[in-house]
């Protein structure tokens, strides 16, 4: 990938996550914050990346960390987003249900 | 690994990520609506799947024993914590899963930087920035977390922070031209490491409990470009999408619970308000007194009204009281009686975490408002129930210039027909403002510990049959 085509990769990103965000109810502000929370989570793909090349007990122990944090990022952040909205129902889904 | 079979995993990888970019960025989109909001996670999650696995497949990769080893550890840690954490501590919990990523960003640099392998001056610069900001999130994160979760109690100031801070930035600054010159020696990228990491400690410790929202959504933003930057390094089309959208999705986020709270960014970061507060006293001597009312009248006048809206604080959920008041709301509204919540944009200790904690015990998301929604109908409510709430509904922020919460935009309880606030005891509010609400003639004090308050209302509603 040259340096600007990355660079237009990255300018059309910035657009897309600020028009994905940009209507949200207040609502939803935690369970989304956690969700975009999740998303770079990501980082996990290139640790492990990091961690496969690397030589020598300096790297593979940082190599190694980063995959762990990564990993703790991505899971860690989908179960808590998915928790949070699975709690999310309307009047109507509460009353088919009809548990309470 | 020949060239032909290199070639068509490099294909493979980066056809799977154009698939992985696409879930990520529906799954936020349909993430952004309370409908759509649970498949959103799983079409990000199931992204997340396919990234994972297809990147096993790297040219070149070794250490496979070891990066499983890795993956097992931490998602056992970050599973087991996840699901055990209780809803009312989950901004903490965000704040820790944050700041791993930003760790996990800056150990990806710190591989790059130490193995001496990247020599192109872009991705040498892009490789130290993305450490730095990813150092700085992950300490900064771990402090916000050990603040919220009662860890670090105190916000630790001493005279010549800002300076300290500024000449800990010039530090970073002249280790990180030199890093990216190319050819530092290790002790060079070391010391640029631990100076990020001390500053994210120094500009997180000084700030308070009641601005670390806004401070984790900022180190949320932040980690993303982190990502996105070291992906940039590793030539990583997934990262380098996926962190730059949450990069400027989180900075939106950022700046919207800033506004939410009447504050700037900069405000936040850079001074004191937050933890102490109160300090400021107010210029207005509030007049009056509190008058106190018994359960049993509450009930009553509920019972027998035709509006009620109810404004939940944070102190309702240190009560555990949003079952209780799930059961008094569907009492009511058997009896006719049209009950609606009340949410400030700061309710809780994060935008949207009160409707977590009411979603938790079963209130249906259409009777819950926002401010916008709602303000407009205290006028005709009779009753606003106010429960662990306080800054949020004080009338000084509309009237008093002299106090630190003027200008901020509060629910406008003051103007129901018959206010009740249920209240431990006679206390100033998480920020040490006087509430004004609180002495008018139409509210009425019921003091007492939230939910056995709230159980005494749906006993006395209940007697009336």
């Amino acid at each position: 990938m040259t340096g600007m085509l990355a660079l237009y990769i990255f300018m059309l990103a910035a657009f897309t996550g600020y028009e994905v965000i940009s209507r949200v109810p207040v609502i939803l502000h935690t369970p989304l914050m956690s969700g975009s929370n999740f998303v770079h989570g990501i980082v996990l793909v290139g640790a492990m990346v990091a961690l496969g090349h690397a030589q020598g007990p300096l790297e593979l122990t940082i190599g190694f960390i980063g995959v762990v944090l990564g990993a703790g990022n991505a899971v860690g952040g989908y179960v808590v987003t998915e928790r949070m909205l699975e709690m999310f129902k309307s009047s109507g889904q509460n009353k088919n249900k009809g548990a309470h | 690994m020949d060239i032909t079979s290199e070639s068509s995993a490099r294909l493979l990888i980066d056809a799977s990520y154009l698939l992985v970019a696409f879930l990520f960025i529906m799954g936020l989109k349909q993430m952004s609506s309370p409908v759509t909001a649970k498949r959103g996670i799983l079409w990000a999650g199931a992204g997340m799947v396919i990234a994972t696995v297809v990147s096993f497949a790297y040219p070149g990769m070794s250490n496979y024993v070891l990066i499983l080893a890795a993956i097992g550890v931490g998602s056992a840690i970050a599973w087991v914590t996840g699901k055990r954490v209780a809803m009312t501590d989950m901004p903490q919990m965000i704040a820790l899963y944050n700041g791993m990523g930003g760790g996990a960003a800056a150990a990806i640099g710190a591989v790059e930087l130490f193995s001496g392998e990247v020599h192109d001056s872009v991705a040498l610069t892009l490789a130290v920035v993305g450490s730095v900001i990813g150092c700085v999130s992950f300490s900064g994160s771990l402090i916000a977390f050990g603040k919220l979760q009662g860890l670090i109690k105190k916000s630790y100031r001493f005279s010549g922070q800002q300076f300290f801070n500024v000449l800990l930035v010039l530090g970073i600054a002249a280790s990180g031209v030199m890093v990216a010159m190319g050819g530092a020696s290790t002790a060079v990228t070391a010391t640029l490491f631990g100076l990020a990491l001390l500053l994210g400690l120094t500009m997180t410790l000084p700030i308070g409990g009641a601005d670390m929202p806004v401070v984790i959504s900022l180190y949320n933003a932040l980690t993303g470009l982190a990502v996105a930057f070291e992906g940039f390094v590793l030539n990583n089309a997934a990262m380098i999408i996926a962190g730059t959208v949450v990069g400027s999705a989180g900075t939106l986020l950022t700046q919207l619970m800033a506004k939410a709270m009447n504050r700037s960014l900069g405000n936040v970061l850079f001074s004191g308000f937050g933890d102490s507060g109160g300090g400021s006293s107010s210029a207005e001597a509030v007049t009056g007194s509190m008058k106190a009312i018994e359960a049993n009248d509450v009930g009553v006048m509920m019972a027998f009204a035709q509006k009620v809206i109810v404004v939940p604080g944070y102190g309702m959920a240190v009560a555990q009281a949003q079952h209780k008041v799930w059961e008094l709301t569907q009492l009511l509204q058997d009896k006719g009686v049209t009950v609606k919540f009340a949410i400030h944009p700061v309710a809780g200790r994060m935008p949207g975490h009160m409707n977590v904690l009411l979603a938790e015990a079963g209130v249906p998301y259409d009777i819950i408002a926002d401010i916008d929604e709602v303000n407009a109908e205290f006028e005709t409510a009779d009753v606003a129930l106010i429960i662990g709430a306080n800054d949020v509904v004080n009338p000084v922020a509309r009237t008093d210039k002299s106090s630190p919460i003027y200008g901020m935009p509060i629910l406008n309880a003051d103007k129901a027909r018959n206010v009740i606030v249920i209240k431990r005891g006679q206390g100033a509010g998480f920020s040490g403002i006087e509430n004004a609400l609180f002495y008018l003639d139409n509210t009425r004090m019921l003091y007492g510990d939230g939910q056995a308050a709230v159980a005494q209302l749906i006993h006395s509603v209940k007697a009336l049959g």
